[in-house]
């Protein structure tokens, strides 16, 4: 497992400024061909020589899927290559959607905000240690998960969603963007796609070696956010190591539609417990009809948790789990 | 290890004899991976599918055009201090977590260890070489001066862009909101409340100017 960390060895580097150049090049390339969006996931892995491939398809210069726009119906659309700086200090995302500018506010540092885009942190790999530092993992291609055996180290790892890879999904955004019903459109030479935001994460169950339903020569270009509950409340913790600079080690994401006192309709997702962001269903269904207070959050918590496993060193999530959700029902504001 | 060309720094423009030359140590660096001579616009005709870039690119740089040859997979950090001469960008962690490369593109903080340098074509890269404005200090390097902000000051030039770029999206900052802006840079002689001061120092100087 000697990984070699210097010069990024060379490749072929296009700069399309069209979609259809973009996908052209995906498809000729096949799985050689390499879309490079801010770039934070990418270059650690051609750092350490893990992915090396043929092309690099930089979209930095396709303009058409930068940029936030009014969407249909009243919602919004953001085009995937927008900044995370960009979504969380944009007028309108601030004032209808608070809980995307929040999540996107609270991303690594300023520096990463600025140039990582809302499309790579929703389609961003696992950070999984083992499997970013070389491990032939079934991540990999292998057949063996170097994180969920007797003695590794897993304290960041799944208590939920395990199939053989324990990984979890990294991204502030994503239980975000599923939370607010959003929707992935995603374009490749045989036209475009949408995905809810719920069924564009996939688990290791569904294919161990992907983190979403893209293939090669699929590329995500905009997510589109449907007009916001009116008057909603909603909540978002991310909790980490540090106050900043950190991924997430569990966050939730909620939007409570209250009526009369009563929870109308909700969304709940936890991330970073499982190789996907999770949306609580049961939670949803149970809490519906109840006052958004202590008794509801605590029994909230305990439906949330309900079928986790913990690993060796991850067992604190389980706990971390029920206190954010309930937390994300008593003091949505 | 650097490749070839890399190690020949070129502060000024190219004589045809350093540019061939170049061109050639390029192809041999690559011929491992069976990209012999395609590396240059110049020699390579057949480099013409939509949007494949060419390797002799023009970048603004402080104010100044430079024209520079950058293998693809260069990141903008090295261009700058192994092409252009450019060493107060430093190079720390080269993974975008230590701030020390911080550097401004159009205005706004990147890392320039991770950004390729093709992609910065056409756009306003500042480093910290390109503050001073006829013989006169930023506001942000005064503030350096007047608190002795940094001990062993291998991470200040990445810090002052930092507070560079904090300062243009928040002027006025507290103590809190500067930490919070500047989160994105590490000191490793944990000299973090020497570096806040500097910041507010910084804020205060540049409200005086402004």
């Amino acid at each position: 497992m000697a990984v070699i960390r210097d010069m990024i060895p060379p490749f072929e580097l296009y700069q399309p400024a069209e979609i259809d150049d973009a996908l052209r090049l995906m498809d000729q390339y096949g799985d050689q061909g390499w879309v490079l969006a801010g770039g934070l996931d990418t270059f650690d892995w051609f750092k350490d020589r893990i992915k090396r491939p043929q092309a690099v398809i930089d979209l930095a210069a396709v303009e058409e899927i930068r940029g936030i726009a009014a969407g249909a119906d009243g919602g919004l659309e953001i085009g995937a290559m927008t900044s995370l700086t960009d979504v969380a200090d944009h007028a309108d995302v601030q004032g209808r959607y608070p809980l995307l500018a929040e999540a996107a506010g609270l991303v690594a540092t300023p520096q990463i905000r600025n140039q990582g885009t809302l499309g790579g942190n929703i389609v961003q790999d696992t950070r999984c240690w083992y499997y970013r530092s070389g491990w032939p993992c079934y991540r990999a291609g292998g057949n063996i998960c170097y994180a969920a055996t007797a003695r590794s180290m897993n304290r960041e790892h799944c208590i939920v969603g395990a199939s053989r890879c324990v990984a979890v999904n990294p991204s502030d955004t994503a239980p975000a963007l599923v939370a607010l019903d959003a929707e992935m459109v995603v374009a490749s030479s045989s036209g475009e796609r949408t995905f809810p935001a719920a069924d564009f994460f996939i688990g290791p169950d569904i294919d161990i070696e992907r983190m979403t339903v893209l293939e090669p020569g699929d590329l995500l270009t905009r997510i589109a956010l449907p007009a916001p509950w009116e008057g909603a409340r909603w909540y978002f913790e991310k909790i980490r190591d540090r106050k900043s600079w950190d991924f997430s080690l569990v966050s939730v994401a909620s939007m409570l539609r209250v009526e009369g006192g009563a929870i109308a309709d909700a969304r709940i997702v936890v991330n970073s417990i499982a190789p996907f962001p999770v949306r609580m269903t049961a939670v949803e269904t149970a809490i519906r009809g109840r006052e958004p207070n202590e008794e509801t959050g605590q029994l909230a918590g305990e439906i949330a948790i309900e079928g986790a496993r913990a690993l060796r060193h991850n067992d604190y999530k389980i706990a971390l789990t029920r206190n954010l959700v309930k937390r994300s029902i008593r003091d949505a504001a | 290890m650097l490749q070839p060309e890399v190690i020949q720094a070129r502060r000024g423009g190219f004589t045809r004899r350093k540019f061939i030359k170049g061109v050639v140590a390029a192809g041999a660096t690559a011929s491992a991976a069976g990209y012999l001579f395609r590396g240059s616009g110049a020699l390579s005709p057949f480099l013409t599918a939509q949007g494949a870039v060419e390797r002799l690119v023009t970048l603004n740089v402080n104010g100044q055009q430079r024209r520079v040859e950058v293998p693809r997979q260069e990141t903008l950090a090295m261009t700058l201090r192994y092409q252009l001469g450019l060493t107060g960008t430093k190079l720390g962690c080269d993974r975008a977590e230590c701030g020390a490369c911080t550097l401004l593109i159009d205005g706004v903080t990147h890392y320039g260890c991770s950004i390729l340098t093709h992609t910065v074509r056409g756009r306003e890269v500042t480093t910290i070489e390109g503050l001073e404005r006829n013989g006169e200090m930023h506001p942000v390097q005064q503030a350096v001066l007047d608190e002795g902000g940094f001990q062993c000051a291998f991470c200040a030039p990445g810090f002052v862009m930092s507070m560079v770029g904090m300062l243009d999206r928040n002027p006025n900052p507290t103590r809190e909101e500067a930490a919070e802006l500047l989160a994105g840079n590490l000191c490793r002689c944990g000299d973090y409340d020497k570096i806040l001061n500097t910041a507010m120092r910084a804020a205060e100087l540049s409200g005086a100017r402004a």
